[in-house]
Order: C-alpha cells, then sequence, then structure tokens
C-alpha cells in the first residue's frame, strides 16, 4: 500500500515537472528571436515529451522519439540555420499587426474545441495490449509484428514516401550547373 | 489515503497546451524556420495524445500512428529545408511575408 502511494507520487512529481517544462520551453521556443536559442529550446520540448512517453509505458516509442525528432530532424534544422546565416527579425514589440489577432483568435478557439474534447476523456472499444501484456513481450516485438501483419500496406507505402523524399531534397538542393557562373 | 494515478485527461491538457502554442507559433511568427519548428511541435503533441488513447485504451493502433507520423515528419523536414536552401539561394530572405512568388 504505501510502496504503490510512493510510485504514484513519482510519477506525479515527474509528470508536473517534465509537462511544466515542455510547456515553459515550447513558449520560450515560439518567442525568441534568434532561430538557434528556438531549436535548442525545441530539443528540450522534444525530450520532455520523450519522458511522458516513458511514463505511459512505451519505452520503443520514447527512444524513437529521441532518435527521430531530437536527434535527426533537429539537427538537421539546426545545419539549415547555420548554412543561411539569417538576420535577426525586425520585429518592433508595440506594433500588433493583423495577423497576431487573428493567431490569438484562432489559438483561443482551438483551445476551446480542444478542452471540449479533453474533457470527454478516453471513450472507445478497449484492446487487447494491456500494459503488462506488452512489457512481457516487448514494446518493439509488438510493434514489429504489427508493422508487418495488420500495417503492411501503410508501412509500404511510408517507404515510398521516404524514398520521394530524399529525391525531392536530393534534386530541390542541388546547385544547376547553369547557375554558377 | 490513497493518491490517485494520473488520468488520461492531465496528459490530454498537456498535449492540447502544445498543440496550441504550436498553432500561435505558426500564426505570430515570420521567420520560414521558426513556423516550420512550431509545425513540429504541432506534430509532435497530437502524437502524445496518441500514445495517451493507446496507452488507457490498452490499443496497440496509437503507437503505429505515431510510427507513421514521424516517418511522414521526417520526410517534411527533409524536403522543407531543401525548399528553404533554394529559396534563400534565388530570395536572399526566408521572412515569409516577402516571399509571394506564387500568390497573386
Amino acid at each position: 500500500m504505501f510502496a504503490q502511494n510512493i510510485s504514484i507520487v513519482f510519477q506525479w512529481l515527474v509528470f508536473l515537472g517534465t509537462a511544466f517544462v515542455a510547456i515553459l520551453a515550447s513558449i520560450l521556443m515560439i518567442t525568441r528571436k534568434n532561430p538557434i536559442h528556438s531549436a535548442l529550446l525545441l530539443i528540450l520540448t522534444f525530450l520532455c515529451t520523450a519522458v511522458l512517453f516513458f511514463l505511459l509505458q512505451n519505452p520503443f516509442i520514447a527512444i524513437i522519439q529521441i532518435l527521430v525528432y531530437a536527434g535527426a530532424i533537429m539537427m538537421l534544422i539546426v545545419f539549415v540555420i547555420m548554412l543561411l546565416e539569417l538576420e535577426e527579425e525586425l520585429v518592433s514589440p508595440l506594433k500588433i499587426s493583423f495577423s497576431k489577432g487573428v493567431g490569438v483568435l484562432t489559438a483561443l478557439l482551438i483551445m476551446l474545441g480542444l478542452f471540449f474534447a479533453v474533457f470527454g476523456g478516453a471513450r472507445g472499444a478497449i484492446g487487447e495490449y494491456t500494459p503488462e501484456k506488452v512489457s512481457q513481450l516487448g514494446s518493439a516485438k509488438v510493434v514489429g509484428k504489427l508493422l508487418f501483419t495488420d500495417y503492411l500496406l501503410p508501412f509500404e507505402i511510408v517507404s515510398i514516401l521516404l524514398m520521394a523524399a530524399i529525391v525531392g531534397a536530393i534534386v530541390l538542393a542541388k546547385q544547376r550547373p547553369s547557375e554558377k557562373e | 489515503m490513497t493518491i490517485p494515478p494520473i488520468p488520461s485527461a492531465a496528459y490530454l491538457i498537456v498535449g492540447a497546451m502544445l498543440f496550441i502554442i504550436g498553432a500561435v507559433g505558426v500564426l505570430t511568427r515570420r521567420n520560414g524556420i521558426v513556423v516550420f519548428m512550431s509545425i513540429e511541435l504541432m506534430l509532435n503533441s497530437v502524437n502524445l495524445s496518441l500514445i495517451t488513447f493507446s496507452h488507457f485504451l490498452n490499443s496497440m493502433d496509437g503507437v503505429l500512428f505515431v510510427f507513421f507520423v514521424m516517418a511522414v515528419a521526417a520526410a517534411e523536414a527533409g524536403v522543407g529545408l531543401a525548399i528553404f536552401v533554394q529559396l534563400y539561394r534565388t530570395q536572399k530572405t526566408i521572412h515569409l511575408d516577402e516571399v509571394h512568388l506564387m500568390r497573386w
């Protein structure tokens, strides 16, 4: 009884800490002028989300999150920021433009909709993969098995998509020979 | 006295707040790279909601969806950043108000 309480208290502490840091870092991210600072704060947000995935007993997705998001995608973004030598955005702090007004209004409407949806809670058919069963089989093993049986067609489509993305990125980023001189 | 475990609504609220912050970032910032990063944040918050539903409904479908969302995000990052590099080469800026080649 006491041991169970301790583990739940610990879960709450980790959850509240990471959630707070994630929200704070993302608010700082959209307000920093320097894009490199934004990129580093976004990496912090992604790491906090990975901790939340661990709390939801999904170690496979948490590790993929760190590898793909915080590793690969953010490295690409930081590289491009360094490549482009961006000038700082010239924004006067007092001017509230039309787009900012529209932005705040839209965000409030989305917030209203999302909070109605959130307090409905998780409803729907209960599946067969309880956390105990998944942890017994291994998270990666269950995902791999489903990926090659039920989700085979989307998996193949994703492989074609990634192939097209590679070709598209090379074609776009290649310097045309006529532009050189 | 027992303490209740973390409810699903707590995770969903965090996901919703991250999504809103990402939406505000997309709509208010004019730097192309920061807008791009805000879109990544929105994708990530949706992933958090999907994993939450997957955990509380004992289903693996949400996890597979997150897998595909991540693949699409990686493809989007590759192509999108290549577009920004090419845009900077031709226009010397990625300020989104000054890029209006395809806007009438």
